[in-house]
Parts: C-alpha cells; sequence; structure tokens
C-alpha cells in the first residue's frame, strides 16, 4: 500500500497543472479517490463529518443489482438452452449467460465512464460516481440479444443528452439509464420488441410450441383478440366467436404462473425477470437506507389498487389479470426498486415521495392494459414522473412556506 | 403554562471524551486573547493600541456600526499585541495579564430596581452586551429593538458538550440576578429550556420570573433555535433575543459586584485529552496551560467549542467569547486505502453501509479527515432526519445558493443559524459545506434588508 502511496505521490506532479499529463488530470484524480480516500481535512464548518461518501453509496448500490445480474446471467443460459429443448448443468447455462451479458456490461461502463471522464476534465471537476450506477442499470434492462454497438450508442446519448449537458450527476432531471433505454426503444423498436428476448437462437432448431415472448407482450395479443372478438359477435359468426374465445383462453392460460414469474425463470431483459432477486437488492437498499422505502413501498400500492381498478371494470381478458400479478410480470418490481428510488429525479420530499410513487405504480399499469402500442408502461412511466417530481416537490414546499405564513398571522 | 416536548429527530454522535466530573483548576493563563471573528459580521474599531495598560472591564475594541456596543479586556494588563490578517482585518488583540486582576467598576444593584435604559447601558459599558445575541441571523442583539422574548437554554446536548447543571450549581444567586435583567430587556416573556429527560436541577428549578419548559431528544434538542421554534417562532419582523446559560452568571456578577468577571468553567473534551474534565478558567483565556503535557501526540485538532460549530485554534489559542468547551481530536490528514470499501467496524456513521449499528453504545475517535469528495446533491431525506423542526433544510440550501431571498424567506432562514444545521453537514453524503453556505445566506439578508 505505501509502495502504491508513494508511486501515486512521484506521478502526481505530472498531473498537476502544467504538468505534462494535465490533460489527463480528471482520470487520475478519479483512479487516486479510488484507491485512496483523500488525506483533506476539514476546514470549514463541521470538524468532523460522517463516514458516508459517494463512492460508498453507489457501491451499495451495486452491490444491491448483483442478485439480480447473477440471475439474469444464469437465466439468459437458461432460456436458450429450453429454447432448444434442452437441459444442461447450472455452472455451463450460467456461463452461457455469463458470456452474453459480460461483453454488454463492459461496452456500458467503457463508453459511459469514458465520456464521464471526459466531461469531468472540461469542466475541472472530480469525477462523479453515478455512472457505477447507471453503467450497470442500463445491460440489466435491455434485451440479451441487442448488438453492443446500439447500448454504446444509447449510453452515450444518455449520458451527454440525459446527464451531463444538465451539469452532470446530481443536476439531471430524468434517470439517465431508463433514458438509455427509452432511447433504443423509439430509435430502435424492431430490436427492441418481438422475437428477442432469447439468444442464440438463429438457425437453430427450436421446440414445439416455443414463443419466447414475454408475459407482457403475451398478454397485450389479447386486446387485439378481443377487439375481433367483439366484432365477430357482432357479426354473428359463431365459429369465429368460439375460436377467438378458446384463443384467448389459452394465451392468458399460457403466460407464466405467479409462481414462474416471481422467481423469475420467464424470458425478458437481462436483470429484470426475477422479482425474489429484485427483492434481495431491495432488502440491501432499504436497510443502508439508500433506496427509499417509501417510494418502492407506494410503486407497488398505485400498481396494486390500479389493478385492483381495473379488475372492477373490466372489459377485456387482460384487465381481469390479478391485480398482484402485475407486480411481478415486466420490469415493474425492478423499476420500483432501482429507477424509481433515484434519488436525484424522484421527489425530494416526504410526502412528495408518496405521491411520486404512487402515480408510478398507476401509470405504470395504465399504460400496459389500456394502451397495446406500449406493452411495457414501467419505463414511461417513471420518465413521466420524473419530469414532474419538482412539480409535486413545489407543492409540497408551499405546504410548508403557508404553514409559516399562518404561524405568523396566528 | 409550561411546555414539555420530546423530539426524536436529531442526532447524537457518539464521539470519544466526555469530560469527567472534577473541577481542575489550571494554571494562570500567560496570555489572553479576543477574536473579533468570534462575532459574526462585526466590523472592528480599535480603542487601545499596543502596550495600552488595561483592567479587566476596559474596552479593546467596539462595534465601528455601533459605537455603543464595546468589547471589553477579560482581565486586567497590557495589550500584548494585535495580530491582524489579509487586508488588515483584526484578528486577535491579545493582552498579558497582570499577576492580580483589578477590576473597572461599573454600576451595580438590583436590576428589577433599575430602569430599562440603565441595564442596557450597564450591559454595554461593561462589555458583557455582546453576550446577548438575537435571532434572526445569530449576531450582538441591537440595544435598540425591543425583542418579543428572551431564550435561554438551560442544557447542552452538542457532542461532548459540558453539563450545564454541574457547571452552575453554585450559582444560583447570580442566575437570578441575570434573569431580573433580561426580565427588564423585553415585553414579552423571558424562557428557560432544560433537558426534560431528568428533573430539574435545583439550580433552575428554584429561579423566579421565567418560563420553564422542557425538551427532551438526541441534539440539536439542547439548541437554543430548536427551542424557538417549538416553544415561540420567529415570524418575519420579529426579534428574539439569546444568552448561553453561563453567560448568565458574567451578568449576574455584575450587577451584583459592578465588575466585569470573565471566569468561566470550560470543559475540556476529546479523545486526545488524556485527563478530559472540567476547568475553573476565563473566557478569552489562552488553552496553553491546559492543553500541555495533557493531550496525545501526533497532529491534532483544537476546537473552540464542540465538533459540530466550534472555531478551530491552535495549541495556544483563546477561548471563544460564547464557548465553554475545548475540544481535541485527531487531524485526518492522511491517506486511506480503498477507504470507501472498508467495513467500517471502527468508523461512525449514521449510514447502515457502515457496520456502526452493530455496536449502539461504542464510542468512537473521531477524526477531522472529509471522508470523500464534495458533489453536488444526490441523496434526499437525509437532512431532515436530523432536523427537528418544520423546515425543508435541502430546499432551504438550494435557495441560498442561488441567492433567492424571498424563497430563503419563505422556507424559514430567520428562524436558524449555523449551528442548527451542523448536523446536515455532519451526514451530508455530498460533503456539502451547509454551515458555510446558511451564512453567506443570512449576510445576504443583512445586507439586502437593513
Amino acid at each position: 500500500m505505501k509502495a502504491l502511496r508513494r508511486y501515486l505521490d512521484k506521478i502526481k506532479p505530472n498531473f498537476e497543472k502544467g504538468g505534462k499529463l494535465y490533460k489527463f488530470k480528471s482520470v487520475f484524480e478519479g483512479f487516486e479517490t479510488f484507491l485512496f480516500v483523500p488525506n483533506k481535512t476539514t476546514f470549514t464548518g463541521s470538524h468532523v463529518r460522517d463516514a458516508i461518501d459517494m463512492k460508498r453509496t453507489m457501491i451499495i448500490v451495486v452491490m444491491a443489482l448483483m442478485p439480480a445480474m447473477l440471475f439474469g446471467m444464469w437465466n439468459v443460459g437458461y432460456q436458450h438452452y429450453t429454447a432448444l429443448g434442452l437441459e444442461e448443468t447450472l455452472p455451463l447455462t450460467f456461463w452461457y449467460g455469463f458470456l452474453k451479458v459480460l461483453p454488454l456490461i463492459l461496452v456500458s461502463y467503457i463508453v459511459g465512464l469514458g465520456i464521464e471522464f471526459a466531461f469531468a476534465q472540461i469542466r475541472g471537476h472530480e469525477i462523479n460516481e453515478g455512472f457505477l450506477v447507471s453503467g450497470m442499470l442500463i445491460p440489466l434492462i435491455v434485451p440479451v440479444t441487442i448488438p453492443l454497438w446500439m447500448v454504446a450508442v444509447a449510453t452515450a446519448f444518455a449520458v451527454i443528452i440525459g446527464k451531463e449537458v444538465f451539469g452532470g450527476t446530481g443536476m439531471n432531471i430524468v434517470n439517465p439509464a431508463l433514458t438509455a433505454r427509452a432511447f433504443l426503444f423509439f430509435a430502435y423498436p424492431k430490436q427492441m420488441s418481438g422475437e428477442i428476448w432469447v439468444s442464440g437462437l438463429e438457425g437453430e432448431k427450436l421446440v414445439d410450441g416455443y414463443s419466447g415472448a414475454t408475459a407482457m407482450a403475451q398478454a397485450t395479443t389479447t386486446i387485439d383478440m378481443n377487439k375481433s372478438l367483439e366484432v365477430a359477435k357482432q357479426v354473428g359468426d359463431s365459429d369465429l366467436v368460439s375460436s377467438l374465445q378458446s384463443q384467448i383462453g389459452a394465451t392468458i392460460d399460457g403466460l407464466p404462473s405467479a409462481y414462474d414469474a416471481f422467481m423469475g425463470w420467464i424470458p425478458g431483459s437481462i436483470g429484470e425477470t426475477s422479482t425474489l432477486a429484485i427483492l434481495l437488492g431491495a432488502i440491501v437498499l432499504i436497510f443502508t437506507g439508500i433506496g427509499s422505502l417509501r417510494i418502492m413501498l407506494s410503486v407497488f400500492a398505485g400498481g396494486f389498487l390500479m389493478g385492483l381498478l381495473l379488475n372492477a371494470v373490466a372489459v377485456n381478458p387482460y384487465m381481469e389479470i390479478d391485480a398482484y400479478y402485475h407486480l411481478l410480470i415486466g420490469g415493474f418490481a425492478f423499476g420500483a426498486v432501482f429507477m424509481a428510488t433515484d434519488p436525484v429525479t424522484a421527489s425530494q420530499t416526504a410526502r412528495g415521495k408518496i405521491i411520486y410513487g404512487f402515480l408510478i405504480g398507476v401509470i405504470a399499469v395504465i399504460i400496459r392494459v389500456l394502451n397495446p402500442a406500449y406493452p411495457e408502461g414501467m419505463m414511461l412511466a417513471i420518465l413521466l414522473m420524473n419530469v414532474f417530481a419538482p412539480l409535486i416537490d413545489h407543492y409540497v414546499v408551499q405546504g410548508n412556506i403557508k404553514r409559516r405564513l399562518k404561524r405568523a398571522k396566528a | 403554562m409550561s411546555k414539555s416536548l420530546k423530539l426524536r429527530k436529531g442526532l447524537d454522535i457518539r464521539i470519544k471524551g466526555t469530560a469527567e466530573k472534577i473541577l481542575d483548576k489550571p494554571e494562570f493563563p500567560k496570555l489572553f486573547g479576543l477574536r473579533p471573528t468570534d462575532f459574526q459580521g462585526l466590523v472592528p474599531k480599535l480603542t487601545v493600541k499596543e502596550g495600552a495598560i488595561v483592567k479587566a472591564g476596559d474596552p479593546l475594541f467596539f462595534d465601528k456600526r455601533n459605537p455603543d456596543i464595546l468589547f471589553t479586556s477579560p482581565v486586567s494588563g497590557t495589550v500584548a499585541s494585535i495580530v491582524r490578517g489579509e487586508r488588515r482585518k483584526i484578528l486577535e488583540v491579545t493582552v498579558k495579564p497582570d499577576s492580580e486582576i483589578s477590576y473597572a467598576s461599573f454600576a451595580k444593584g438590583q436590576p428589577s430596581a433599575m430602569q430599562r435604559e440603565e441595564v442596557i447601558q450597564n450591559l454595554l459599558k461593561s462589555g458583557v452586551w455582546p453576550l446577548i445575541r438575537q435571532r434572526p441571523y445569530g449576531i450582538i442583539a441591537n440595544p435598540a429593538d425591543k425583542p418579543k422574548a428572551i431564550f435561554v437554554s438551560g442544557f447542552d446536548s452538542s457532542p461532548l458538550a459540558p453539563d450545564m447543571d454541574y457547571v452552575l450549581k453554585e450559582y444560583g444567586h447570580e442566575l437570578q440576578i441575570a434573569f431580573d435583567a433580561l426580565k427588564k430587556l423585553t415585553d414579552g416573556k423571558v424562557y428557560l429550556t432544560l433537558n426534560g429527560k431528568y428533573e430539574a436541577a435545583k439550580v433552575f428549578s428554584a429561579l423566579k420570573g421565567v418560563e420553564i419548559n422542557y425538551i427532551q431528544g438526541p441534539h440539536p434538542a439542547g439548541n437554543v433555535g430548536v427551542q424557538i421554534h417549538h416553544i415561540n417562532p420567529i415570524n418575519k419582523g420579529e426579534v428574539i433575543w439569546t444568552v448561553n446559560p453561563q453567560d448568565l452568571v458574567i451578568i449576574g456578577k455584575l450587577f451584583d459586584k459592578g465588575v466585569f468577571d470573565a471566569s468561566r468553567i470550560i470543559a475540556l473534551t476529546g479523545s486526545e485529552v488524556k485527563t478530559p474534565r472540567y476547568y475553573r478558567t476565563f473566557l478569552g483565556a489562552s488553552i496553553e496551560s491546559m492543553v500541555l503535557g495533557n493531550v496525545s501526540d501526533g497532529n491534532l485538532r483544537y476546537i473552540s467549542g464542540n465538533v459540530l460549530s466550534g472555531t478551530k485554534i491552535s495549541a495556544h489559542g483563546f477561548i471563544g467569547f460564547y464557548d465553554s468547551q475545548i475540544t481535541v481530536i485527531p487531524e485526518g490528514d492522511y491517506y486511506e486505502f480503498f477507504g470507501w470499501a472498508n467495513p467500517g467496524f471502527s468508523k461512525f456513521s449514521t449510514s447502515r453501509t457502515f457496520f456502526t449499528w452493530l455496536s449502539p453504545r461504542k464510542k468512537y475517535r473521531i477524526d477531522t479527515n472529509l471522508k470523500g469528495g464534495e458533489r453536488a446533491f444526490v441523496m434526499t431525506g437525509e437532512y431532515e432526519r436530523v432536523l427537528p423542526m418544520d423546515i425543508l433544510p435541502q430546499f432551504l440550501i438550494k435557495a441560498v445558493m442561488v441567492k433567492d431571498i424571498d424563497k430563503m424567506e419563505q422556507l424559514g432562514i430567520y428562524e436558524v443559524v449555523e449551528e442548527d444545521l451542523a448536523l446536515c453537514e455532519f451526514v451530508c453524503t455530498s460533503k456539502i459545506e451547509v454551515q458555510h453556505i446558511l451564512r453567506e445566506g443570512l449576510q445576504l439578508m443583512i445586507k439586502e434588508l437593513s
């Protein structure tokens, strides 16, 4: 350690202003503070400080993502071999997924951190740790079949447009990782929907009846079928009616069971499928106090209550799906635990957090069920509420101000 | 109509070095000094030159904006030096004491039998007046104001703070006189707030003409700002005066004996002090005789006051005008290999990312390392957990950062001074200089509104 410290002290002058490597100052500083907590002492205000810092905070979030990531790697392999009708040992299954997922993670980190280093250098700031989390989130919310260059482009877009133009971590309005996903979703719709959730199937012989669609995509198809059913009923084509009815029934029956969806061995984005793995991460975030329990609970409450409301007024089979099922499929749990709780883009007041989270849950389910064009409502719901979070806070702050004025009059 | 409140929010930093309840008398200090920087926003104007001979209570400098406010020598002797900093700013006026203190004499008598104006004049002339501070802004009270109330916090909840019951137990007589004097200064009430955790000490419960309220909870429950907020909050345009409990003794002695007796009982605390205990000394006294040979080796930080809002001084620096505590902790000027990844059994943190939560009673040796780099605001809800007031600290600090005066006012800047938000600074993940920013905001308010 001491030798390393001596070495760093020796090369440090090169990176100072006027040194020949000055243009890499931010990179050097980034690595130096990564290796050693700086020797800087307090000089104004409180003489002692809490030991917590941004590095540790961000690393804890990355650790909380580990169960979802590891499970995702295994699931990539599992989906692959299941589609081919094979059964493989656990290590091999995991290894297959590991080789598929690792490049995505590397691309996301290299592109993202590269841009962060450049911005830090231009601005003369220290490197911000925020991307440590975003860089892990991005690969976990994309389908495994996505081309690497798309991940690179999306990451660059998210870091520059989603974050750095606003001034960097802490200043951004929308969640950078979701910005990346939204970019992919709208820029390359073909690669973001359809038969994309399982890797390595091209040119292979698949098991009979294998669909590979996500639960939400399947459920969404029932909406169109239901429309045709209404038409058929009006026309009076009884054969078509009965065939459509049985089709709808089969699709709904074909949805993964709640148990499968909870455990996560279903197709989907890499990190989003296992509600169990996500809950493990949630426990870490809640226990350490880094993730807001308020937000998580209110997102789940919002989604569940909206599900119940839809059940009550159901006019098609998708609306009749059990309310709790919505919380298990798609990116709902992942979004609630890791995306909605991003402290920068969420509401900042205690009361605001509850409203913000609740509306995310409600809107996510509304988009899923009532708008078949977007099977995954979570991403759009969170982005929308990111934009509205300052407005919610505004009203909470006004409440505080009004209380103070009222006190003055009394 | 006494209130008893229980506060939940806040934090008691578990730091080593509480003073043992033994009263020691150190060697008579070799040097005394007054720091004009102890007084927020003061522009001092000297009345003495180096070499001048002064008695205890003779003025050293005065307030340029309000020449009635005098700052007098805590001891008799010779003015030794006038230390100046950048742009000839006066940093310290030091006095080399005589072996026996001779006092300048002031009016004495029962303040209850005096006119308000007489009381004020006596306080001003003797240099005792600056002990009375006002909210908003935490500056020296303006003698021309009439405050709506006067608050005294009867306990100090800050880290390693001296026990006021112990310090004041013999001063019932002086305290009563001081409260009588304060009563003259306001048409409203004079409030004394005690710790509701245990029964009131006799010295306090025997006081007359004072409304006693009880507050309990973790720090900052003992901060007078928090108590004001819950008992009689400050609204726009209102002024409240505050006095530290031990300074009441100085006020009491002024009216009782007609002298400015600056003696004070100080708690010498901190993990690096070999025998942390109480010392009978003076405000403005050099700490040298107390700490010499009484602290551990290494690079140390000496603080006049507590670790949250005290002032950094040197090993032979002076006890601050408002302080009853000296804290000595290790400096943190070292590199720590992978410090942020350390499991953290030996580190104090409110965050459960460290294993501090495993040992809820352990006390820690905390150094002055910043423990991270300064960042933009990222985490939310941290500040609120340690501020037991209906104030949104993060929004207030942001309003100060953008110099939005209307917002600062609406969000309650009149109700806080640095010490109230010191814990917010302590817990801040982004290492934002909350107290410094708040002071800039307060200074801006003073400038814009006067």
